[in-house]
């Protein structure tokens, strides 16, 4: 098995702590996926992957991901809230992995809002 | 829910909104005995005699954003169609312990589905709590144990992308392995 040894975690820690100094921490964007029974039972955990994988791909260091709980609104799930650093958050409902990762290069990463699949523009700011 | 590693992403869910701090979670894949379980345990706040009753009632919940609670009641029916029980064990101030069993073999047994998924969101979503799985089969096993990692990385956060990258390759071969 690809055993994840103290070793391994060491290299990770120093290599986080390098690229860490570099960009001074900040982030640019919060993504917060809804995972409450509704958003679970409608594709919000392939959601999740779908941006990690995205991460992963684009060697993304300043994107937060966060989940949260039912937010009521069950029948419009899978939902995320998109948050830029200094701009309103806005909900995107409905989703599946393709809308996923459009908003990612759209909105995340580009800063433009895709009103197609957005809520609201608004509500709550969490960061 | 289309299998059962969705189901313990949504219960392992109401442990964190009962403010749990560390949950366990393990899984045996019985052969002999042609029996699965899952046992989730977490520190939360618990439940009283009362809550515990109507915690399998679909129309009980202390949500306020909606008026009926799905998660329990939904995995119970997915243990009675495949001859298994769910059984809810809980004090307030202690934690609870839910523990689920299927007949392995049964025709209505849910698959088992992305465990792999399911512990990385767990981790991604709420990096500060301890996550603990052990995954027994047939003799072999797979454990992690979030705390000792964290333990490992010091003031790097369990969440850093490069960290959870690592993390998903290691459970994904892991899993594979145990699988195979
Ligand atoms: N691990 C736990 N610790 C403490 N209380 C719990 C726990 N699990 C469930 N409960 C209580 O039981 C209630 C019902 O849980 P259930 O998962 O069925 O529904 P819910 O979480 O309220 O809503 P849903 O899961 O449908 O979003 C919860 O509202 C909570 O009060
Ligand atoms: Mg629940």
């Amino acid at each position: 098995m690809a055993k994840l040894s103290i070793e391994d975690l060491k290299k990770i820690k120093e290599s986080v702590q390098a690229s860490v100094t570099l960009r001074e921490g900040g982030s640019r964007a919060k993504v917060n996926i809804h995972m409450g029974t509704c958003g679970i039972a409608s594709g919000a955990r392939g959601i999740m992957t779908a941006v990690m994988d995205e991460i992963e791909k684009g060697d993304i260091k300043d994107v937060i991901l966060t989940t949260s709980g039912c937010a009521g609104l069950c029948s419009r799930e899978p939902m995320i809230t998109v948050e830029l650093l200094g701009s309103a958050p806005v909900k995107y409902i409905d989703l599946t992995p393709d809308k996923m990762r459009e908003i990612f290069s759209e909105h995340v990463l580009g800063g433009k809002i895709l009103e197609k699949y957005a809520l609201s523009v608004g509500s709550e700011t969490t960061f | 829910m289309q299998d059962l590693s969705l189901h313990i992403l949504d219960i392992v869910e109401n442990s964190l909104a009962a403010g749990a701090k560390r949950v366990e979670i393990r899984l045996e894949e019985d052969l002999q005995e042609d029996r699965m379980t899952i046992e989730i345990v977490d520190n939360g706040c618990g439940m009283d005699e009362e809550m515990i009753q109507r915690a399998l009632d679909p129309f009980f919940t202390t949500k306020t954003v909606r008026r009926v609670g799905l998660g329990l009641p939904l995995l119970s029916e997915a243990c009675r169609i495949s001859n298994g029980e769910l059984c809810l064990q809980s004090s307030p101030g202690q934690g609870t312990k839910v523990r689920a069993t299927f007949q392995l073999s049964h025709i209505d047994r849910q698959p088992l589905g992305n465990m792999g998924d399911t512990l990385i969101t767990l981790i991604v979503g709420h990096p500060e709590v301890d996550l603990f799985y052990e995954h027994r089969k047939d003799g072999a096993s797979f454990s992690l144990d979030t705390r000792e990692i964290k333990g490992a990385l010091g003031d790097v956060p369990l969440n850093e992308p490069q960290v959870v990258s690592a993390l998903r390759r290691h459970i994904l071969a892991g899993l594979e392995e145990l699988a195979a």
